[in-house]
């Protein structure tokens, strides 16, 4: 057995079988504790058995989507990297998360409650917000080296998601109170969906992002060494970009729609990842979606219980982890 | 074999203009202009010019990486721009000048990204694909470092490692950008002397574009001079290297002689004359 075989059998079991136990014991912590035994108890009919509703109504759909747009956002984070050559790069550090959320606030204020082929208006708006917030950066990037330099990156970063946090203030500011309330909550990243209606309405985008992801890992790897290298290895290196940066922006349009921009995830774990499996994207990839979707349902759990009975959003939490997280690589890089 | 017919890449209309244009701005990649080149199969070819001149843009034509703005790029008489970029990297291997990675990898990692071209789109590498590779690893002696991260690796072992990783593709044709640009002189000579080995053992056909006159002299059979983007001069090495190309080439008067301890022509530049 080859190498990369082992490396994939072996994370995948790993941060696999951690996401699985996640998403179950997640819903029963909490508040009001439950017991596995009397969820899974048949004899109990389902409208008498309390325990089996708080697990599959009230925090199931939750756990979830927390795995959802975990495993979105951490894979996500690695195209993008790969994508720009960069190992800061992020939807939330690339100002992309900013873009998505002000597309999804202008759907949600709105009260565009449309849906076409199964994608909700707010999704839409969502992934057409982050595509235009990857289109700058990469124009940005692009206008003035042949190569993607971090400080352009980072500044037009943090430029972007400043300039797209006033627009959202400025929605919010016309829009009226019990709307804004409700987007304030959102915007800070929050995982408190309500039934399995939004999971659904994320999923389309999320997998046809993913399919994509699927066929990506081969020339990512190439495409780190440099993209004449690339190229002259025979990757169609302007259709691997184009894939990239599309697969990419629809992952986070449609994980921002679900829960909100919540940060830090996509650089925090594919860099944990990383130090544990290497950098071939082969492993990467799907392994970051796996632990991405433990860690999120996890840090979903410290935001539900840590103030109980205030449910804190979950990016609070993953923004307390990883804004320090993101200062230490920022520092280790030079 | 390899030839480039009246091939002429201007980007713009940029090409007859000096590289470095003033105002700041970035410069354009140089062009060239109606360029006839052929490389034989089994032959050492060197492209020398000045800075400006056209030699990597002639190398990405060569390779298929850049399409002709007229004139055609062809393969044993097959055009390159309707090969896909997969077959071609089967034929064509291409050595950039550095290599910076985005992420670390291991020494056999960077070898076995050679193996691209041979599998297909969720095909690992099998016990074959890590032999070739490892074996590419031998051939520029670097297999000892297989377990190493490439960031740790010294300017000449990067560029060896790089070098078997084009091996790796198995293509009988490797085109280099400036080899020994950023390497002191002992790592130049074992680059000369790995790429003449290749040559002369694998039969692996060699264009190198470079700087150095003197690595040219000891390692190419014929040479192919631009300047400005056009060739100025062809042909052998012993025909083409003489003080007057030199000082059209580079403005500098260099005295050319062939020397009995090296075994081929030697350089020596002299002093520096306003170029016409």
């Amino acid at each position: 057995m080859t190498d990369v075989r082992r490396r994939l059998a072996v994370s995948t079991a790993a941060f696999g079988g951690l996401a699985c136990a996640a998403v179950l014991a997640a819903p029963l912590l909490g508040t009001t504790s439950i017991s596995l035994r009397r969820v899974f108890d048949g004899s109990i009919p389902f409208a008498d058995n309390v325990d089996a509703q708080i697990f599959f109504i009230a925090r199931l759909p939750r756990a979830l989507a927390g795995a959802l747009v975990g495993a979105t956002l951490a894979a996500a984070g690695v195209v993008f990297q790969a994508l720009l050559r960069n190992p800061l790069a992020t939807p939330f550090t690339l100002g992309v998360s900013a873009g998505s959320a002000l597309g999804a606030m202008l759907a949600i204020t709105f009260r565009l409650h449309l849906s076409l082929w199964g994608v909700s208006a707010v999704t839409a708006a969502s992934f057409i917000g982050s595509i235009g917030a990857v289109a700058i950066v990469y124009a940005l990037a692009r206008a003035r080296h042949r190569g993607f330099s971090t400080n352009i990156l980072l500044l037009a970063g943090v430029t972007l998601n400043a300039f797209f946090s006033a627009l959202i203030l400025f929605v919010q500011y016309l829009a009226d109170s019990a709307e804004a309330l409700r987007t304030v909550r959102w915007l800070m990243g929050d995982l408190d969906v309500a039934g399995y209606g939004p999971l659904v309405a994320a999923l389309p985008l999320c997998a046809a992002a993913f399919v994509a992801f699927a066929w990506l890992p081969r020339p990512l790897n190439l495409l780190s060494l440099d993209t004449d290298a690339a190229a002259s290895r025979g990757v169609d290196v302007l259709r691997v970009q184009r894939v990239a940066f599309f697969s990419a922006s629809m992952a986070t349009g449609a994980a921002v729609s679900l829960g909100g921009p919540i940060g830090f995830i996509g650089i925090i774990v594919p860099h944990l990842v990383r130090l544990m499996v290497g950098s071939d994207h082969r492993v990467v990839l799907p392994a970051s979606a796996m632990f991405g979707a433990a860690f999120l349902v996890a840090a979903d759990v410290v935001a539900r219980t840590a103030m109980a009975p205030v449910e804190l959003p979950v990016g609070i939490i993953t923004a307390i982890v990883g804004g320090p997280f993101f200062l230490w690589l920022l520092v280790r890089q030079r | 074999m390899l030839r480039a017919d009246s091939v002429t890449y201007v980007h713009g209309g940029r090409a007859a203009r000096p590289a470095m244009l003033p105002g700041g701005g970035q410069p354009a990649p140089p062009g060239v202009q109606d360029v006839t080149m052929r490389v034989e199969r089994g032959h050492v070819v060197g492209i020398l010019g000045p800075n400006g001149s056209g030699k990597t843009t002639l190398l990405r034509l060569l390779a298929g990486m850049l399409r002709p703005e007229s004139g055609t790029v062809t393969l044993d008489g097959t055009n390159v721009a309707s090969v896909s970029r997969a077959a071609l990297a089967r034929s064509i291997a291409v050595v950039p000048q550095e290599t910076h990675l985005a992420f670390d990898y291991s020494v056999l990692e960077i070898a076995l990204m050679g193996r691209y071209p041979h599998l297909g789109t969720f095909e690992l590498e099998g016990p074959r694909d890590v032999a070739v590779a490892r074996e590419a690893l031998a051939a520029t002696g670097t297999l000892a470092l297989e377990r190493r991260s490439f960031a740790t690796l010294s300017g000449g072992e990067k560029q060896r490692v790089v070098i078997a990783s084009a091996l790796a593709q198995q293509a009988e044709i490797l085109l280099l950008d400036e080899p020994t640009a950023s390497l002191d002189l002992g790592y130049q000579f074992d680059i000369a002397a790995l790429l003449a080995r290749l040559n002369r053992e694998r039969q692996i056909t060699v264009v190198v574009a470079t700087h150095d006159l003197n690595f040219a002299a000891g390692l190419c059979s014929s040479l192919v001079m631009l300047s400005e983007g056009r060739v100025v001069a062809a042909g052998r090495t012993e025909d083409t290297l003489t003080s007057l190309s030199i000082q059209a080439l580079y403005g500098v008067v260099a005295d050319v002689y062939p020397h009995h301890a090296a075994g081929h022509l030697t350089v020596v530049p002299l002093r520096r004359v306003r170029r016409d």
